[in-house]
């Protein structure tokens, strides 16, 4: 019987001094499962066939069915090897649970849709249908994500830029407050993409103006939670300052700024959301080019596949880059304690 | 000893002398003004340590940030070696209740905070590690302050005091968050270290026992609005012994100002 090498260690802790547990040698049963789930769903692919709908049979199902098969093997492989693969078996072993899930979502979404037919055609398509869009349509969507991360990118940049700026201007200045706060009350909440038809035909480009919404979008919240996390600091920590000689731009550079920064990072995080949302409007309804504008296209095709594989890129980038956000956060903020991991 | 004291003959008397003049002091609040201080008189001699004892929210720690400058008298004048007092100066310190680490930084630039703010760092880097050295936590130097006990975090802030080489520390009841027995220990540090370094120490406490047993002279206040109801004068020699009767009696006298004479 294959057995597999595992120890009980958790993620290495900060400080090294997890003290090792004693390895011990068992069989990775979960692994074993996902194994037999995979290969399952691959042979039923490929043995099952397809219920055809019109004149055209599913092109890519011998593939979809091989790479599940594929799967299948590399995880068995994985268990046979036992402490020769140990290093990818002990990342792959919290993941257990939903390396079983997958394949069974997989297998019944193949089933419902190429197998029996059961959801209606043009809007529902078999996993292998998004592998053939990919494979022929790996250009434009390529093009398109492309376009969508610079436009969110420049947007994005300059609405941190100059929310950030502002949000300290406001929370550190009377002046600047007793200014910007009722325009910011008045204007901020408004949803920034009912600015964009405006913005379409006041800005030379599209392109520009699309940028000008989403770093609105953007700024509203980074402004505000600036603005907040700059009121909020300890008052203490200004005495403090002040007791041992600092200027005023110490205090604002050194301690306001600093002390304000968790909360910079809430506003960014929301940011991103809102700014997501603009990008996609945006491309909709002037810019074209991005994955908003593909997702029309795509629709007035009534090519849902299409769609999907859209949307599935859009998630990865949105993931990505909330990802990075995160990553930036713990790397910049390594010295709270307790916070959210993403 | 350390090289931060040794800048400065240490025969040479370098506190601050601090003279308090018919000081009063109110806050402006929607119901009307709030008096705080009461027409105060008081003296800190050159390297002399004197404490603030009276009951809780009497203002006495209204009266630090006074001395300290952080906020302006009402009426009265207070001095720093005869120029008045406007502002907040890194040669009068205060260390708080809390000890107010900021914990973006490590122990190390926490020490280094005042020399930053003036931009003597680079050229008194030094200084820093000795003052670490000083209050025991050189091996704490990369440190956050959130891995530290409240007994060590407020070592910290007595360093990143102490690295300015003050002339006057205002200390804010330093060590009434502390538990009983590293309070104890760091009284005595404090102690030490105002005898090695020099600086006249203005304390601010309601603990009777602490404020006798650090302090040359101490000034009894009374409910607010706070005027100064005694000084009484403590000649003991440090170290001082906690049991010794003069102690008691002084205590008992304390209390007695305070009107607490039945609890004895």
């Amino acid at each position: 019987m294959t057995t597999a090498y595992s120890s009980t260690t958790t993620l290495p802790n900060l400080f090294g001094r997890g003290a090792p547990a004693t390895p011990r040698l068992r069989v990775w049963w979960t692994g074993l499962l996902a194994a037999a789930a995979w290969l399952t769903l691959g042979l039923l692919t490929r043995a099952w066939p397809n219920k055809l709908i019109g004149f055209s049979d599913w092109a890519y199902t011998a593939e979809f069915g091989a790479a599940a098969c594929i799967v299948g093997a590399l995880l068995l492989a994985i268990i046979v090897l036992g402490r020769y693969a140990e290093r990818i078996a002990r990342r792959l072993r919290p993941a257990g649970a939903w390396l079983i899930a997958l394949p069974l979502l997989f297998g019944a979404w193949e089933v419902l849709t190429a197998k029996l037919g059961l959801l209606p055609t043009p809007f529902f398509a078999p996993p292998q249908n998004l592998i053939e869009v990919y494979g022929e349509d790996w250009r434009r969507l390529g093009d398109s994500a492309w376009h969508s991360i610079r436009l969110l990118f420049h947007g994005v940049a300059i609405g941190t830029l100059l929310g950030f700026l502002t949000g300290v201007a406001i929370g550190w200045s009377r002046a600047v407050g007793y200014w910007v706060h009722p325009v910011l009350r008045f204007v901020g909440p408004v949803p920034a993409s009912a600015l964009l038809p405006l913005a379409f035909f006041a800005f030379p480009s599209s392109y520009a103006a699309a940028v000008f919404v989403i770093s609105l979008a953007t700024f509203f919240p980074v402004t505000i939670l600036t603005w907040s996390g700059v009121a909020g600091v300890n008052r203490q920590y200004y005495d403090v300052a002040r007791t041992l000689g600092a200027s005023e731009w110490f205090l604002v550079l050194r301690v306001a700024i600093p002390a304000a920064l968790p909360q910079v990072f809430v506003g960014l995080f929301m940011a991103l959301g809102a700014a997501f949302s603009v990008l996609v409007v945006a491309e909709m309804m002037g810019v074209k080019a991005g994955l908003g504008w593909y997702l029309t296209w795509a629709q007035g095709w009534a090519s849902y596949a299409n769609m999907y594989a859209a949307l599935i890129i859009m998630a990865v980038v949105c993931s990505s880059t909330v990802t990075l956000l995160f990553v930036l956060r713990d790397r910049v903020l390594s010295w709270q304690k307790g916070t959210v991991k993403w | 000893m350390s090289a931060v004291l040794q800048d400065r003959p240490v025969a040479a008397p370098r506190g601050a002398r601090i003279e308090v003049r018919q000081v009063s002091h109110r806050f402006e609040l929607a119901q009307g003004p709030l008096p705080v201080l009461d027409r105060i008189d008081l003296a800190v001699q050159p390297g002399e340590f004197v404490a603030l004892l009276g009951p809780s929210g009497c203002g006495k720690s209204t009266l630090l940030r006074l001395v300290a400058g952080l906020e302006p008298a009402s009426s009265g004048t207070l001095t720093h070696d005869g120029a008045p007092i406007a502002r907040p100066h890194p040669s009068r310190i205060v260390v708080f209740q809390d000890p107010t680490l900021f914990p973006w930084r490590s122990v190390w630039d926490n020490v280094a905070l005042g020399l930053q703010a003036r931009g003597v760092l680079k050229a008194e880097r030094a200084r820093v590690d000795e003052a670490l050295a000083l209050v025991g936590l050189r091996a704490f130097a990369k440190a956050h302050p959130h891995q530290l006990s409240g007994g060590m975090a407020q070592r910290v802030a007595l360093a990143r005091a102490l690295v300015n080489d003050p002339s006057l520390l205002v200390l804010d009841e330093p060590l009434g968050k502390l538990d009983s027995l590293t309070r104890m220990t760091m009284q005595s540090e404090l102690v030490a270290l105002w005898q090695r370094a020099g600086f006249s120490a203005l304390l601010v406490t309601h603990d009777v026992e602490e404020a006798f047993f650090m302090a040359q002279r101490v000034v009894v206040l009374s409910d607010r609005p706070a005027r100064i109801v005694a000084e009484l004068r403590n000649t003991l020699p440090y170290p001082r012994q906690r049991g010794s009767a003069t102690l008691a009696d002084l205590r008992h006298e304390a209390l007695r100002r305070l009107g607490l004479d039945a609890t004895w």
